[in-house]
């Protein structure tokens, strides 16, 4: 389905991934995880095209997609929930849903997106995507963006980030949901370790390479080099 | 003067700006203005309207307690070298409730310019609501210019309301518009415009508001965007002479080669009086760009999607 083969990338100075290399297969749920500035984010930018690397290449269902735009991978199938979600002036829910669906929804369709995230539709539906709704607000529309796209491959980028207690319980629902019923693959960056025990696999990023690939979050404990990846909060909770 | 012929331009002008004006020719109140004359006027029992008899414009008069009433009086120009003033009265009685459609639409293929000059005055009684919509709309192939400067006097009564809704999104070359506002106590006016600019095209907006009554309220939410050469200006004041509230949010979309300026000035005469000025002029956010290309958009698709939001 996606494969990283010896990506590097560098800005303002540093390199921010080493050689990466990466193969993440048909229908898996796959965490990546490892400390800030270990390049987590960076991963998820290079597929989406929104960061170009100096060299390596991508592969995306057997197609070198390495120097295609944002525009032609979302066409490909690859959606991306942004760890800070855009705010809008007046550009509505429904209207960044329909964008996402890539057509007009029906009120209930339309609805139902807003429902998987624990939002009521009727209420939000007609809010703007701008500062008047909160932070835990906007990210859970931010992932039923993602939904909406229905994609072969779906990146979020700590969808933890900035949500509070009740919303990260449901959150978790949310990926236990998809890992139930979503047919495509999905790449979540996160340092939750109850996100990373829904995945198929674990990947530790450490100084821009993979340090290594585990099944559970108990495996990542025994991981070298862990001690440095000091964001893995165990047990907590958001 | 109620024998109305009206031409393939006439109809599209109407639709551009009167809000389904031609389904409602005849149906409530309604005043059709064209190259400068009055040619439609129709009445209903709640709402009157008299021709001025020593100046261009009529006279409307809203009986007391009149609910959920829409009078439209939309104004076209299809003629070159036409320079029209006008000039209309607004008396809303009290505890009225009604909705006011204007508009003007200017269609000028030759090489002299179209003018319109609209002066209204709005007088509301004690607990009157309007809701005023107004849209302006230029086309034709000529070199002439389509000019249009609106000015508003609002008076509102004790508890009065008002609501502007204005829009100008295409096709006008110049217009200044001039919104002045007396509020008594308790009165509310709310103020929502949409301004685009293209090409050579100025728009410059003025607003000048005395709250002069205990509680009363002005809320002026500006949305603009300028394109290509053209430029815009926006001028505010509001003054606060009692305990009081204003808010004044201006939002600007700069692309291209076009000028913005946007001046705020709020008065506080009163230590009770509660002023808010908010201003911000950028271009389009590459964050924004971004986000709708992981959508799907193109760069182009997005950018348009963000000024149709904007200015929705």
């Amino acid at each position: 389905m996606l494969e990283l083969k010896n990506i590097n990338f560098s800005a303002g100075g540093q390199n921010i991934l080493k050689d990466l290399s990466l193969k993440i297969s048909t229908g898996k749920f796959i965490a990546i995880t490892g400390p800030n500035g270990s390049g987590k984010s960076t991963i998820a930018k290079i597929i989406m095209g929104i960061e170009k690397p100096n060299n390596g290449q991508i592969l995306f269902n057997g197609i070198d997609i390495t120097n295609t735009s944002i525009t032609e991978r979302a066409k490909l199938g690859i959606s991306f929930g942004f760890q800070a979600p855009v705010q809008f002036k007046g550009l509505t829910v429904l209207d960044l849903l329909n964008l996402s669906a890539g057509k007009k929804l029906d009120y209930s369709e339309a609805r139902s997106y807003l429902y998987k995230v624990g939002l009521c539709g009727s209420k939000y539906l007609n809010r703007e995507v701008d500062s008047s709704l909160s932070g835990g607000e906007l990210k859970r529309v931010e992932i039923a963006n993602v939904l909406a796209r229905n994609a072969k491959l779906s990146i979020f980028d700590e969808p933890e980030a900035g949500i509070d207690l009740w919303s990260f319980n449901n959150l978790i629902q949310v990926f236990n949901d998809m890992r139930a019923e979503y047919k495509g693959s999905i790449i979540v960056i996160s340092h939750q370790e109850r996100i990373l025990n829904i995945a198929d696999e674990i990947v530790l990023i450490q100084d821009g390479s993979v340090n290594k690939k585990v099944r559970t979050s108990k495996d990542l404990d025994n991981a070298s080099g862990l001690a440095c990846c000091c964001q893995l909060k165990k047990g907590e909770t958001a | 003067m109620n024998k109305l012929n009206l031409t393939n331009i006439d109809t599209t002008l109407l639709e551009a700006v009167a809000d389904n004006g031609n389904a409602e020719i005849g149906k409530g109140a309604f005043s059709l203005r064209k190259n400068g004359k009055s040619v439609f006027i129709n009445n209903t029992p709640n709402i009157t309207i008299v021709p001025k008899k020593d100046l261009p414009g009529i006279d409307i008069y809203f009986r007391a307690e009149t609910k959920g009433e829409t009078m439209r009086m939309p104004v076209v120009v299809t003629e070159e070298d036409i320079n029209d003033m006008v000039y209309n009265d607004f008396y809303v009685g009290k505890n009225a409730d009604v909705t006011i459609v204007s508009g003007c639409g200017i269609h000028n293929d030759g090489n002299k310019d179209s003018v319109h000059n609209g002066i209204h005055r709005y007088y509301l009684e004690e607990g009157a609501r309007v809701l005023y919509k107004e849209k302006h709309y230029g086309e034709g192939s000529g070199e002439g210019k389509r000019i249009l400067n609106p000015e508003s006097e609002v008076h509102l009564g004790k508890n009065a309301y008002m609501e502007m809704d204005t829009v100008q999104i295409k096709g006008v070359d110049s217009t200044i518009r001039s919104t002045t506002g007396v509020l008594e106590d308790g009165a509310s006016l709310i103020v929502k415009e949409k301004i685009m600019t293209h090409g050579y095209q100025s728009a410059e907006t003025r607003f000048d508001v005395q709250l002069n009554g205990k509680d009363s309220r002005v809320q002026v939410t500006s949305r603009s965007v300028a394109t290509e050469n053209s430029t815009q200006k926006f001028v505010s004041k509001v003054y606060g002479n009692n305990e009081c509230f204003g808010h004044v949010e201006c939002d600007a979309i700069i692309k291209d080669n076009a000028k913005i300026i946007s001046i705020p000035e709020i008065i506080a005469n009163n230590i009770d009086a509660n002023l808010i000025h908010e201003a911000a002029i950028g271009k389009i956010a590459g964050a924004q760009i971004v986000k709708l290309m992981t959508l799907g958009l193109t760069e182009e698709e997005a950018e348009q999607e963000i000024i149709n939001g904007f200015l929705k």
